[in-house]
């Protein structure tokens, strides 16, 4: 039976997190996550969960917290944002390679400077080669499926990674929205309880974890990584199938929105995908033929099946909350061209960089890239292939 | 897999059979790799002024002073990497560094 509330998207994280009732939360406020930890701390206070808090003195604790934990034997999560995650970064990577599947609600921010609390997608972008696992929501609907899904990917045996599940700063962390919820016990089974094979605290098993790799067993341990990673793919996809039979909410790896006859797509990440979506259908009204391709999972990258949707598209638009500095694309424009590339496709596409430090987008903004889009179908001139949408000039 | 002898993790190892994470099923196994031989300095033991009052044995980062029966014995230098931290804490002057590894 789902519950029929009105949440911000925080608040939804939060209740999943009740509802999962995992062993160690390890966490350090920052804007615009603090809620997250705040909620689940009241939810300990109330004796309603009976996960262990550890309030640390820094992000950078609190992932080592997580790792600990997790280590032990324990189902560990943590919330942060923006420069949260920027002092996690160093043990992202121990977490990911040592295979430990911790949860982590990421809530996107801009990251400094000029100091900035609002959302782009920097944060997490900046992270995405550590080995986690990444998927993105569109709405507090969509982060509260994809928290109540992260650990049955995670701790799937052919993947044990940790997952970060994505949302919006204030967009959709702090927007409140209609939505539905699944009962707890619901959420109990669909997740189940935490049996890691090996762990610390298994007194029967000694194990040793973060031994020393020499250049003769590095380069092994990273592709048996790499592995695990890819095999996420797979698991995600049956994970979705689950939850779709007991929610009647359906995940893939992305979503393709009018895309099957498009000659216009957009590729984007996030909310600004509703807002994507009812440009399309303005389009769609005039008779233009535009579509989307909204990314739920980035890593990792389903390139092979993301050529494939985009296949009939002659005019691409991808849209990247980011700067990634490096004089030609961002990281979605990066994954997706490459992805083109290996299927043999040549549509083609141009990168936008969008909405970065939380800079409002409308419908209008969207639309104009389309126009764009068909502008250079016309004139058989792209320009300049990366571009800022909305900057003054 | 589980790999609960860490002798079986070599070398030639290939990428499908190595460990999830490097983890290995088993503790203690630093004492199987000979890591002494990144020693640049060398702790030298004068047996006869030692009264084996035992206390360089906990300053020792890598646990390379044995001890049988109350009794201090000579250096592992197998492990032993030549911090020189045991010299500074001996009281008797029973411990001399000198240059190089050997
Ligand atoms: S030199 Fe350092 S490593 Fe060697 S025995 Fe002394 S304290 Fe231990
Ligand atoms: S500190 Fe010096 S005297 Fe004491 S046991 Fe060690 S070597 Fe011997």
């Amino acid at each position: 039976m789902s519950i029929r509330e009105r949440l911000s998207g925080n608040e939804a994280v939060a209740i999943a997190i009740r509802q999962i009732n995992p062993d160690v939360m390890p966490a350090f406020p920052i804007t615009p996550s603090t809620e997250i930890a705040q909620m689940v701390a009241t939810y300990i206070a109330n004796g309603q969960v009976n996960t262990e808090f550890i309030p640390v003195e820094s992000e950078h604790s609190a992932m080592s917290a997580a790792i600990g934990a997790e280590a032990a034997g324990a189902r560990s999560l943590t919330a942060t944002s923006s420069c949260g995650l920027a002092l996690m970064w160093e043990v992202l990577y121990v977490a990911a390679s040592s295979r430990l599947p911790i949860a982590m609600a990421v809530v996107n921010r801009a990251l400094s400077s000029p100091i900035n609390i609002n959302c782009d997608h920097s944060d997490s972008m900046g992270a995405r080669d550590a080995g986690w696992i990444q998927i993105y929501s569109e709405n507090n609907q969509e982060v509260y499926d994809n928290f109540v899904q992260a650990y049955r990917i995670a701790e799937h045996p052919s993947v044990r990674l940790p997952i970060m599940i994505c949302q919006d700063g204030f967009y959709t962390s702090h927007a409140v929205e209609n939505m539905e919820l699944l009962e707890d016990r619901e959420i109990k089974d669909f997740v189940g309880e935490y049996a890691p094979e090996s762990y610390l605290l298994n007194s029967r098993q000694p194990l040793s974890v973060g031994a020393y790799g020499l250049p003769a067993y590095y380069m092994e341990a990273k592709r048996s990584q790499l592995e695990a990673l890819k095999n996420a793919k797979q698991v995600t996809l049956e994970v979705a199938e689950e939850f779709a039979r007991l929610s009647g909410r359906n995940y893939g790896l992305f979503e393709a929105y009018r895309l099957e006859d498009a000659d216009y797509a957009m590729v984007i990440i996030g909310s600004t995908a509703g807002t994507a979506k009812d440009a399309v259908d303005k389009l769609r009204a005039e008779g233009k033929k535009a579509g989307l391709l909204k990314i739920r999972l980035f890593r990792p990258f389903p390139g092979e099946e993301i050529a494939h949707a985009l296949k009939n598209a002659g005019f691409i638009a991808c849209m990247d909350r980011t700067e990634s500095f490096n004089g030609q694309c961002g990281p979605l424009g990066a994954e997706v061209k490459s992805a083109l590339f290996n299927a043999r496709l040549m549509p083609e596409v141009i990168n936008y960089v969008y909405g970065i430090g939380g800079r409002d987008v409308a419908v209008e903004n969207i639309t104009s890239v389309f126009e764009d889009l068909i502008r250079i179908e016309q004139t058989k001139d792209a320009g300049d292939r990366y571009r800022y949408l909305s900057l003054r000039e | 897999m589980a790999i609960d002898d860490v002798t079986k993790i070599t070398e030639t190892i290939a990428w499908t059979d190595i460990t999830e994470g490097c983890k290995i099923e088993a503790a203690g196994n630093s004492r199987l790799f000979n890591t002494g031989e990144w020693r640049v300095d060398t702790p030298v033991f004068i047996k006869e002024k030692c009264t084996h009052c035992l206390l360089c044995v906990p300053v020792c980062p890598d646990s390379a002073i044995p001890v049988n029966n109350y009794k201090r014995a000579d250096f592992d230098y197998e492990h032993c990497k030549g911090c020189g931290i045991c010299a500074k804490a001996c009281p008797v002057g029973a411990i001399e560094m000198k240059e190089g590894g050997k």
